[in-house]
């Protein structure tokens, strides 16, 4: 079974590049597709020298959305696994003021992993099997005004996939969210995150792994995450308005 | 941020960078006395700056593997973990590994790392056919025995402290399985274990826990382990389908700081006891998979939390041959005189070896380690006193406490060292608190 394909969209990432790590160490191979593949050179060689993979690099850009059809018939094979890792977190401040900014995070966030899902879910569907996993965040779980564009459009991404996975189970396709919570990656490596909260990129590559082999619905990668939230989500909107967090 | 060596002693405020390319860790340079730290296993200050600490871990990457020769060429921060992952289930192993595998390749050749097989392979320097060395100029210069040579000799065993190894290429050693034929032989003193140890030149590996706070006739009394990578035709007949197969180990964690007083004189001769009495009962010859045989002590994560907070030295020394017993005991009499005992006391039989500024020579190593405080501190100094009236030297990959002068006085090589690095400039870009403390 693990000679089955696996497509990791936005693989630029440090996570995502975890993620690959994790499927090609069990024999899966690897279809890294990000803007300027050819950056990912060293990447694809890497995996190929540790874990005798197939690895294949492919141009894809989440903006794009008009070439989705075009990019999935250029694949090497349909994947039974897709990941997508594609996120912007731009800066809030600037999403505030400038709408190319908003713009650009909003349909990095939601229409653009949206929309290759929905691609991605046809085939898949058409197909009778498949694995779709969406790196989504916390921050879509309630707007925060730290980071509400970015948190919005993560927001409809979770509901995206969850309405996905109501629509595909009777096909035979699963659907993965995944709420990675902190994780130290070059995203946030500026950022002075709290040690207990922060996953490294490798937990969250262990935590989706297993999570599309026990067909998991929806995971917190450290488990505190689940509580965390639930708290957030549970503070009455009259408290919550005036809470800086 | 504060940051310290795997002994948690001392603690130093680093400025702490992880750049992700060369052009990076270029620019990182001229940003002060730099030091690159890769997995932070070395004891004590050896990966610390408090100017310019590096961390490797972006840069690793697997470049290539030849597997008719077992040549992998890897960049730094690859794991030696990782190396056994990829490859052993392919039948290739580490040529020398020290005692964990959450060391990264550029640690290994910095510290130029010894294993249980030192007497018969000699360091993991030999292992190694070229390195890419950054120097001070943020240039990249690729060394080897017969390229750049001289580069080569002095960055085995050179702390990091001539340039930051970027890329090495290393020959993995065949095996048909992973698991150890393993042969346990208990050694009533530290007489019996030196004659174990002699008698078993021919064997691969050979290691001894050594009880040192035992006294009288049974000073230095000790399990000796000797091992070999086990043939096919060894495995029992099921095992020998999936020779590689070895079952993982559930891994446990010390989830925080022991109080420090745990680690006394009586708490440790109780587990020395036990743990001789428990390897009587083993004597004799077993199957024993890789990782526990080269890693157990892998398999309690964050096993440095038990000393307490204050964290703990190592004490590590290589004796020649000829003074090997006399000084042996001498550390062992000091040692449980002190009533300070070690949890973790190794002793090992090396080999010859002649290399620019390595730790190992022909001669006996005598491993230790104790919670930081004043009476052991003052410990460790009687027992750098012991080591050079032995004609003995040190480990700088342990070492976090000892001086300039001790080293001086143990190791002509130093001054050699000291002024290659004036000649290169790497004395300018490249400096750990530990090179600063020994005036390297």
């Amino acid at each position: 079974m693990n000679n089955r394909p696996v497509l990791i969209l936005g693989a630029r990432s440090d996570m995502a590049l975890a993620i690959a790590h994790s499927f090609a160490k069990e024999g899966h191979p690897v279809q890294l597709a990000a803007r300027n593949p050819d950056d990912l050179e060293a990447a694809r060689n890497d995996l190929q020298v540790r874990y005798s993979v197939d690895v294949s690099l492919h141009a894809f850009d989440a903006l794009d959305t008009a070439g989705f059809e075009g990019f999935l018939d250029a694949l090497p094979a349909l994947p039974h696994i897709a990941v997508c890792a594609v996120g912007l977190m731009g800066e809030q401040a600037e999403n505030e003021t400038d709408s190319t900014a908003a713009t650009q995070v909003l349909r990095a966030n939601f229409e653009g992993p949206a929309l290759i899902f929905a691609a991605l879910a046809n085939r898949f569907a058409e197909r009778g099997s498949g694995t779709l996993v969406g790196i989504s965040s916390v921050a879509g779980d309630r707007g925060r005004a730290t980071n509400y564009v970015y948190g919005s459009a993560k927001a409809g991404f979770t509901a995206f996939l969850s309405g996905l996975r109501n629509r595909l189970t009777e096909h035979g396709v699963h659907v993965v969210t995944v709420l990675p919570g902190f994780v130290a990656t070059k995203m946030t490596e500026d950022l002075d995150l709290p040690a207990k909260l922060t996953a490294q990129p490798e937990e969250v590559g262990e935590a989706v792994l297993r999570a599309v082999k026990s067909k998991r619905n929806v995971i917190y990668v450290r488990k505190i995450w689940w509580l965390v939230m639930a708290i957030i989500r549970n503070i009455p909107e009259m408290i919550f308005k005036k809470l800086k967090i | 941020m504060k940051l310290s060596g795997w002994g948690r002693f001392p603690t130093h405020d680093v400025a702490l960078s992880a750049p992700r390319s060369e052009a990076a860790l270029q620019a990182q340079l001229a940003e002060g006395a730099a030091i690159a730290r890769g997995n932070g296993r070395a004891y004590g200050d050896s990966a610390l700056s408090q100017t310019n600490t590096v961390h490797m871990r972006h840069f690793a990457h697997m470049l290539s593997f030849d597997d008719k020769t077992g040549v992998l060429q890897a960049e730094a921060g690859v794991l030696a973990a990782d190396i056994i992952d990829s490859f052993l289930p392919r039948g290739w192993f580490l040529p020398v590994t020290p005692g964990t595998k959450f060391v990264t390749l550029g640690g290994m050749i910095a510290a130029d790392v010894h294993g249980k097989n030192h007497h018969a392979d000699g360091s993991f320097g030999n292992f190694v056919d070229w390195i890419d060395v950054m120097g001070p100029d943020g240039k990249v210069t690729r060394c080897s025995r017969r390229k750049q040579a001289t580069l080569f000799q002095w960055t085995v065993g050179g702390m990091g402290l001539t340039g930051i190894i970027l890329r090495a290429a290393i020959r993995l050693r065949p095996v048909e399985s992973g698991w150890i034929a393993q042969q346990m032989i208990q050694a009533e003193n530290l007489d019996a274990a030196m004659d174990v140890f002699e008698r078993s030149q021919d064997s691969t590996y050979s290691v001894a826990w050594i009880d040192c706070l035992s006294t009288g006739a049974a000073r230095g009394r000790s399990l000796v382990m000797l091992g070999e990578h086990a043939a096919l035709e060894d495995l029992p007949k099921p095992r020998r389908k999936m020779p590689f197969q070895t079952k993982d180990k559930r891994k446990l964690s010390v989830p925080f700081s022991l109080p420090g007083w745990l680690m006394n004189g009586l708490t440790v001769r109780a587990f020395n006891a036990l743990y001789y009495w428990n390897g009587s009962r083993k004597a004799g010859e077993s199957l024993v998979d890789w990782d526990s045989y080269f890693y157990p002590l892998d398999a309690i994560l964050n096993w440095n939390r038990i000393y307490g907070r204050r964290g703990f030295a190592q004490f590590q020394c290589v004796l020649p041959l000829e003074t090997s017993r006399a000084g042996l005991n001498a550390l062992l009499e000091a040692i449980s005189e002190a009533g300070a005992g070690s949890f973790l006391a190794v002793l090992k039989r090396l080999g010859p070896q002649e290399s620019r500024f390595s730790f190992p020579m022909e001669g006996y190593t005598l491993a230790l380690d104790f919670p930081v405080n004043a009476r052991t501190l003052a410990l460790m100094d009687r027992l750098d006193a012991i080591t050079l009236d032995h004609g003995g030297r040190f480990y700088l990959a342990k070492d976090s406490r000892m001086t300039a002068e001790t080293l001086r006085a143990s190791d002509p090589r130093t001054d050699t060292f000291e002024a290659a690095r004036r000649k290169s400039g790497a004395c300018e870009t490249f400096a750990s608190e530990q090179s600063q403390r020994l005036k390297l």
